[in-house]
């Protein structure tokens, strides 16, 4: 290698890790700005929901992962992220003081079970639980994820597979009254590491809590989906046969994402469970999973920025709406289905990034030169334009 | 016995629903590779028209209301047909080649027509078609200028604020004039029942088991269903149109067969069909808006295990879905064995919410051998 060709090398890497440092340095800012000015800025009510929909863009950035950068399209992330609640959930119905009648969560007393399930004892445990949290769902999405794909079973047949989970999750969550309180729900949690979960001190301590992970799950994305691996999944949701033709197996890098996307739902689902306070099978509802996809797609697909952006302002918009106008919602939901997909296929942040630029451009004046090199400007081309043109 | 009878007998009208169901389900995702998912939403559409022309011949009364049952499957059809021209003409046709963009569009719309039926009165109806009427024909009018490719956006722009404006203002009038009479919802988000005509309740005595006149005759609607797009896809010049599509697009439209002719058709063949599906279920329960989300995952399978491009992947599919759920869900299984083990365990999947987990399943075990389902598309092709 020549000595100029590794000045260049060192001069990019250089620009690379300073450009990289620009954006560490915003991203604090912001995850600084959402803990110490926001909630100043916002009431009680508002910043509870602020510290939910926070949760909610963890498995936006889960669904970007799989969707937006490798093409697949589940509908199933509701499961992965009731199953991170659930494993939370489960590990705070525990917190029973020794003082109590009954060593059991109440609801089983009440459907008359006497001894602790199995499957329950392992959640006395906070880091067996904090594992399952990420675990459980992570494992259960491999699993789907390597009996589908290893059939080269794709597009529109895995969504439907997944959204055909959801479905069942839904009923066997639903149907087990005894093992994990049914429709109810796990709710009505007492302690966590001793103090009250409802204190208002805690809530926000969760809330910076979620700020943080929201900045580790952005910043480990942004890491697989920039190195070689990201240029994989972006490969295998352009032209997978070709992928295949070059060498590669997709099945393996499919299946990892997908349980890492399934992971961040289940981080997810147990951030939002600590803050609402309950966990139930609504959260495998089938609409909640396709609502999800369209935070991602109202926020941009493929732009990290735009799944948290667009998971916060769909959110936010969904409970003014509600508040005011509870029957218009579903009317202005649908409506979003269908101008993100005809009008506006790479979202708010894909738009800024081509066409907003543009705009802002023209009306700033400055005139972006789309040719290399600069045919507009070359004194040659614009002579012959103006001679010999008709 | 008679519980085998019994069994077969319900698991195959099960599976009949299904299949009608999933008919044109089928039929339009064999076509176009398109999940829609507002097909349910054109059965609870198929549903609702039920109802309306029940509700008219109830008002008629006598015999009449007899045979209100054959007009009101006409009906279903044409309706459920005509919002699923709309949705292709409107939507869809942007989106090929794109599944899963469409599979979020028809959610959108599958949203929308839930809620449409919830809210849906005078004030809403007069108000939407006013505004088709302003916004469509003003451009119309706009197109026919030499500019109009110029001044586009502007004209859809202007038209839109300018037409939605006049249709709300029209819609205030409306409901302040006439207060309650007009802002009632027509059907509310209540279920609405239908009911069926005499020589439909009861059933047919058989021993000490009684099949249900009503079940009966879904079946046999789904057996005239199935032979009817049987004999227009095999017998008629559309139905050889749609199979060479089906087969290969591109070379179908390089031999002149209008494709786009054949999408909107097919997609308002399957929706039709739809409808009549929603017209069959309203005989088993109370309509409602969320009638068609019960149906959908289900019909879904059938194609999964149907697989695409063969009529009898749907029939078959259907069939042993609806045989299955049946047979695990009453615990019939449970009977066959005496091992205990076995015996909770099929105990355990025996109610009708916990066999189609089970179903789930015997469905992903199934893809692990035949991952196209049982009647895949034949040919060498790299699907992109």
């Amino acid at each position: 290698m020549t000595a100029e060709a590794t000045l260049e090398r060192q001069g990019i890497d250089l620009a690379k890790r300073r450009s990289l440092l620009i954006e560490a340095g915003i991203v604090a800012a912001i995850a600084l700005f959402f803990i110490f000015i926001v909630p100043l800025l916002l009431s009680g009510f508002r910043l509870s929901l602020m510290g939910r929909f926070l949760s909610l863009a963890i498995v936006a950035l889960g669904i970007d992962l799989i969707w937006g950068y490798t093409g697949l399209l589940s509908l199933g992330h509701g499961v992965l992220f009731a199953l991170g609640g659930y494993a939370i959930a489960m590990h705070l119905k525990l917190q029973i003081p020794p003082t109590a009648s009954s060593q059991l969560p109440e609801f089983m007393t009440l459907y008359g079970v006497t001894e602790l399930p199995w499957f329950w004892q392992p959640f006395y445990s906070f880091p067996f639980s904090a594992l399952a949290v990420m675990l459980i769902p992570a494992l259960l999405a491999a699993l789907l994820g390597y009996l589908v794909f290893r059939n080269r079973i794709r597009g529109v047949y895995f969504s439907i597979l997944t959204q055909a989970m959801t479905i069942i999750f839904f009923n066997f969550f639903n149907g087990q009254q005894k093992l994990i309180n049914g429709t109810n729900g796990l709710t009505d949690f007492q302690t966590f590491f001793g103090v009250q979960v409802s204190a208002p001190s805690t809530q926000f301590v969760f809330y910076v809590v979620t700020v943080l992970l929201v900045v580790v799950a952005y910043a480990f994305c942004r890491w697989l989906t920039s190195g070689r691996f990201g240029r994989l999944l972006v490969a295998i949701r352009d032209d997978e046969s070709r992928v295949r033709f070059s060498g590669y197996d997709p099945t393996g890098f499919k299946v990892l994402v997908f349980a890492v996307s399934g992971a961040l739902a289940g981080i997810a689902g147990a951030m939002f469970t600590l803050q609402t306070g309950i966990i139930s099978p609504k959260a495998m509802d089938i609409a909640f999973s396709i609502e999800m996809v369209i935070w991602v797609a109202v926020g941009g697909r493929a732009s990290l920025v735009g799944a948290i952006i667009g998971a916060l302002l769909v959110n936010f918009a969904k409970s003014l709406l509600s508040e005011q106008f509870p029957e218009v919602w579903l009317f202005l939901q649908g409506g979003l289905f269908l101008l993100v997909v005809m009008v506006l296929p790479s979202g708010l942040v894909g738009w800024l990034r081509t066409r907003g630029l543009e705009l802002f451009r023209q009306i700033t004046g400055k005139r972006k030169l789309s040719t290399y090199p600069a045919l507009e400007e070359d004194p040659e081309v614009e002579h012959e334009r103006k001679n010999l043109g008709d | 016995m008679t519980s085998i009878l019994d069994g077969i007998f319900s698991g195959l009208s099960i599976g009949s629903i299904l299949l009608l169901a999933a008919l044109g389900l089928a039929i339009v995702f064999g076509l176009m590779g398109v999940i829609n998912m507002a097909h349910g939403e054109l059965m609870m559409l198929g549903a609702y028209t039920t109802y309306v022309v029940q509700n008219g011949f109830k008002s008629l009364g006598g015999v009449a209301f007899e045979f209100y049952i054959f007009v009101a499957l006409i009906a279903a059809f044409i309706v459920a047909a005509l919002v699923g021209l709309v949705l292709e003409r409107g939507v869809i046709r942007y989106l090929y080649g794109r599944p899963l963009e469409t599979l979020l569009a028809t959610w959108g719309v599958s949203l929308i027509l839930q809620q449409f039926v919830r809210s849906v009165n005078w004030v809403m109806a007069i108000g939407l078609v006013i505004f088709c009427v302003l916004f469509f024909g003003g451009m119309r009018l706009v197109a026919k200028r030499a500019d109009f490719e110029r001044i586009r956006g502007w004209a859809i722009a202007i038209l839109l604020t300018l037409s939605t404006a006049i249709s709300f203002l029209v819609g205030y009038l409306l409901a302040q004039s006439f207060k309650l009479a007009v802002t009632q919802p027509w059907f509310g988000a209540q279920n609405k029942d239908v009911t069926a005509p005499s020589w439909l309740r009861g059933g047919l005595p058989m021993g000490a088991y009684q099949l249900p006149y009503a079940r009966i005759f879904i079946m046999l609607l789904t057996i005239a269903c199935v032979v009817g797009v049987y004999l227009f896809l095999q017998k008629s010049p559309w139905g050889l149109r749609i199979r060479s599509v089906t087969q290969n697009r591109n070379m179908s439209a390089c031999l002149g067969i209008p494709t786009q002719k054949v999408d909107a058709l097919t997609f308002a063949l399957g929706s039709g069909l739809a409808g009549v599906a929603g017209c069959a279920v309203s005989l088993l329960g109370s309509v409602g808006p969320n009638t068609g989300q019960n149906y959908i995952v289900s019909t879904f399978m059938v194609v999964v295990v149907g697989g695409v491009g063969k009529l009898e992947g749907a029939v078959i599919g259907a069939l042993i879905l609806g045989i299955l759920e049946y047979v695990i869900g009453t615990g019939m299984l449970a009977t066959l064995t005496t091992f205990q083990p076995l015996v909770d365990f099929f105990t355990f999947f025996a109610t009708t919410s916990m066999a189609k987990v089970m179903v789930f399943f015997l469905i992903v075990v199934f893809l692990q051998f035949r991952p196209a389902g049982l009647f895949p598309q034949k040919g060498r092709t790299v699907d992109a």
